[in-house]
């Protein structure tokens, strides 16, 4: 147990210590961070809803769905 | 019924489609082909022990490591898209794309975020040998995940290893190995990744040259040159080998693109390459104009290059119209006649299955067996054409040629201008005379807005060159689409566009500050 603590601890520090001596890179994480917030929280969550998911509840629903338009369509 | 589909709405999502397909492409090739030259050097540093193979090693790790930041996951955005704006391809693809993409984002997130973090933050924390195992593996890591993007794009340019449920209305992936191996996929990859290892190699050698010109940082750029030079050289007629091999299976498996790629209208045995050219503006098939107002033909190689034989009979765009020629090779040997079937005919077995798959619900609706057993025979019978079923008019399956015709030239003489300067740049380090040619140098730095245009021009090719189709030959734009509303894809077009444009700027101003700090001592982080 105490080997596998001693294990992550060595990683979390890595990491940890990794990130702080950052120079260029504190500049890089603010623009994934600003960019990973606006394509998750903002485009996915208001802009970017799954269209059959958000109309159907179930997979018979949707399969009934694509099935109609695809025929309708020709 | 017929429902219309607003025609605005299929073009701003294929606007935005492409918008975002672009810009991610302009982040994708330089991770792909800087990860390799990282690796390389680095493990010359390890074998020769030569501190300066460290620092260059550094220095173009933290010119990837901010092409990598500003560009990781601006891919996602496409498969937003697709749930989106493109439901009835999404859900038609069924499991197909399921697989790879799930691979593709295992390996990234595993295989990149654990050996990238130990590239960056592992110097003079874990052993030499580490290090660079993890260097090559964030260099694998990165291919392998362009490996099951690529699969599920080369699926669409070729479906294989499925069959299509008429119940669920998907397709199902009956054959993983058909779906990754086919020979579609496997062009599509090696190209594809060969075509990132030459922008990596111009990227260095463009930047180096750069250093060389301001007199700064001479053995960084002379040892980078060397080796981003042998680099791009071996890949670069890799990547000719591999575009031809890509060609051959254009012939044979979507010959309408092919047509498209050569202004080819009119087919006939043994077809001359057009070298350069400048189409007839306005040219349209069947209108009996020149499809050139001015051209330059390799005799017999277009023939040589589709179908290996210099008479091979190589179809235009008016004959995959009208049909009634002998084809070289059948896409669907089992379904097809010897002779080449019109698009009219296709349209209306297409037409066929989609009312059969109707005619199949129907049945099995009141469980009349016979007669659900009888449409679904007609459907399977069918199904190979079942998206011409939404084309209007024959004229619809002609892809834009003019577009498709210069995007296919402009990519294939940039390629052959990268070899020449590769060995240019070769010759002149190995006379050491390199410093002095200055024109030689400057052009270096101008071929890196160049390699990205040629990378652009492939896809083009490879996108615009396979119109009106999502899926070949199953389905089209029009049947892919989501009944949304045009407004709300405009809105979304415009914010990628400022987002996209933004990201770009901050990549572009944040690599310049660094290239223009040059290598410190022990690298930048």
């Amino acid at each position: 147990m105490r080997t596998i603590l001693n294990f992550f601890s060595k990683i979390w520090y890595f990491y940890y210590e990794g990130f702080r001596s950052m120079t260029v890179g504190r500049k890089l994480w603010i623009i994934i961070l600003v960019k990973l917030f606006i394509l998750f929280f903002i485009f996915r969550l208001f802009l970017f809803p799954d269209f059959l998911n958000s109309k159907f509840n179930n997979d018979k629903e949707r399969s009934d769905y694509v099935r109609e338009q695809l025929i309708r369509r020709k | 019924m017929i429902e219309s589909v607003d025609l605005s709405t299929i073009d701003w999502s294929r606007a935005q489609f492409a918008l975002t397909a672009i810009y991610h492409w302009l982040f994708v090739p330089l991770t792909l082909g800087l990860s390799f030259l990282i690796a390389i050097m680095e493990t010359i540093y390890v074998k020769t022990g030569d501190p300066e193979w460290k620092r260059i090693t550094k220095f173009w790790m933290t010119l990837f490591g901010i092409n990598f930041a500003i560009g990781v996951a601006t891919g996602i955005i496409l498969e937003f898209q697709f749930g989106t704006n493109w439901s009835n391809y999404s859900w038609f693809v069924g499991d197909i794309f399921g697989a790879p993409l799930a691979i593709e984002g295992i390996m990234a997130f595993f295989l990149e975020s654990t050996f990238i973090a130990v590239m960056f933050f592992g110097w003079n924390k874990v052993s030499k040998g580490f290090h660079l195992t993890s260097s090559w593996l964030t260099a694998i890591g990165a291919n392998l995940s362009a490996l099951w993007i690529l699969v599920a794009n080369a699926w669409m340019q070729y479906p294989a290893g499925m069959h299509f449920n008429p119940d669920t209305v998907r397709n199902e992936m009956v054959n993983f190995w058909e779906v990754l191996l086919s020979p579609v996929a496997v062009n599509k990859f090696l190209h594809t990744v060969s075509s990132g290892y030459v922008t990596g190699a111009i990227f260095v050698i463009g930047i180096s040259a750069w250093f060389l010109l301001k007199k700064r940082e001479l053995l960084m750029a002379q040892r980078s040159i060397l080796v981003a030079s042998i680099f791009g050289l071996i890949t670069s007629l890799f990547l000719a080998f591999t575009g031809d091999g890509s060609a051959y299976q254009v012939a044979q498996k979507q010959p309408m693109k092919l047509a498209a790629m050569e202004g080819l209208y009119k087919g006939e045995k043994g077809v001359g390459l057009v070298a350069m050219g400048i189409l007839t503006p306005g040219k349209k098939a069947g209108d009996g104009k020149d499809a050139f107002l001015v051209k330059i033909e390799i005799p017999k190689l277009l023939s040589v290059l589709g179908y290996r034989n210099t008479d091979a009979y190589v179809p235009g765009v008016e004959d995959l119209i009208q049909g009634g020629f002998k084809p070289e090779f059948s896409p669907r040997p089992a379904q097809e006649s010897a002779i080449a079937i019109s698009v009219e005919e296709k349209i209306n077995k297409g037409r066929t299955a989609v009312t059969a798959l109707g005619i199949y619900k129907e049945a099995k609706a009141v469980d009349d067996k016979a007669k659900s057993d009888s449409a679904l025979k007609v459907m399977k019978e069918n199904f190979p054409y079942f998206g011409y079923a939404y084309l209007n008019k024959p004229a619809s399956a002609i892809p834009n040629v003019p577009v498709t015709f210069y995007s296919f030239h402009i990519m294939v003489a940039l390629g052959v201008f990268f070899i020449l300067l590769f060995i240019a740049v070769l010759y002149a380090l190995k006379k050491k005379v390199l410093e002095k040619q200055r024109w030689l140098l400057w052009l270096s730095v101008w071929t890196i807005p160049l390699v990205y245009l040629a990378s652009q021009t492939g896809w083009i090719v490879a996108e615009m060159g396979r119109q009106p189709w999502v899926i070949q030959d199953l389905m089209p734009t029009m049947a892919a689409i989501s009944k949304i509303d045009a407004s709300s894809v405009v809105i979304t077009f415009f914010l990628f566009a400022a987002v996209f444009t933004a990201l770009l700027i901050a990549e572009i101003m944040i690599m310049k500050r660094q290239i223009s700090i040059g290598p410190k001592e022990g690298g930048t982080k």
